[in-house]
């Protein structure tokens, strides 16, 4: 038997999600850390460029995928891991409503600076 | 397949040489999994400068790349990124059920791995600045 250390119930929906979030997610942030880090240096970032990239409907969407699926599978870590750590009750309810609330307002405010940086205003 | 049994408090700092290879990746992976989404929030903050002139977006960001520690944090956050990668792949492996007699080795070359990637990245991000 081999040991498996997890903060996730095997089988869950959430432990799904998280899978297939993860496999997204491990080449969306390679490209954008190889892509803003490597290719264009972040010193060198200015906002025209930021607009070329964005401005490609291609490239927004992706941006958009990435935020949404960072967002879901980081707080649905962090809800796990609590969950794990003994969160129950009440206090588990009233953490999953503020996770959700600080997911929607990251999502909302990261696609208004999206759509901003692409010009599409 | 995979046992559960009582691992008593993990955060139970004081039993850490009890600890296997295992458990290290589960903590180093909570822990840079907290580090990423308070990093997404400050990331989105930042970038939320554009929302208020191209001029404000460009000098935050040049300000910001002007300052020698937010490199060495950049050459951290990149330590923390690639290691939350690889030893996600490693999870995934872990969860389809291949190579689980060798998960303590695919831990260990997660680190080795992490450490000369991020070692190899410091001259990209201390490039111009001495």
């Amino acid at each position: 038997m081999a040991e498996h250390y997890s903060s996730f119930q095997r089988g869950s929906m959430r432990w799904l999600l998280q899978r297939v979030t993860a496999v997204f997610l491990i080449g969306a942030l390679a490209f954008h850390f190889v892509l803003l880090h490597f290719v264009n240096h972040a010193a060198d970032i200015t906002f025209a460029g930021t607009q070329a990239r964005m401005s490609e409907i291609g490239y927004f969407t992706l941006m958009i995928v990435f935020l949404v699926t960072a967002a879901f599978h980081g707080l649905n870590g962090v809800y796990n891991a609590l969950i794990n750590m003994g969160l129950e009750g009440t206090k588990r309810k009233v953490v999953a409503a503020v996770l959700v609330v600080a997911g929607v307002l990251l999502v909302a405010q990261g696609t208004y600076v999206a759509v901003v940086m692409s010009g599409f205003l | 397949m995979s046992s559960t049994y009582d691992r008593g408090t993990v955060e139970s700092f004081g039993r850490w040489q009890e600890f296997s290879a295992g458990m290290w990746a589960w903590i180093l992976h909570k822990f840079t999994g907290w580090i990423l989404i308070g990093y997404l929030f400050t990331h989105i903050a930042v970038l939320s400068t554009a929302t208020q002139s191209p001029e404000m977006y460009t000098d935050t960001l040049q300000g910001l790349e002007a300052l020698l520690v937010v490199r060495f944090l950049e050459i951290g956050l990149l330590a923390v990124a690639v290691f939350h990668i690889l030893n996600g792949i490693r999870l995934l492996m872990v969860d389809l059920g291949v190579g689980l007699e060798s998960q303590h080795k695919s831990f260990y070359a997660s680190l080795i791995l992490t450490a000369i990637i991020a070692l190899a990245s410091i001259p990209t991000f201390l490039g111009g600045m001495f």
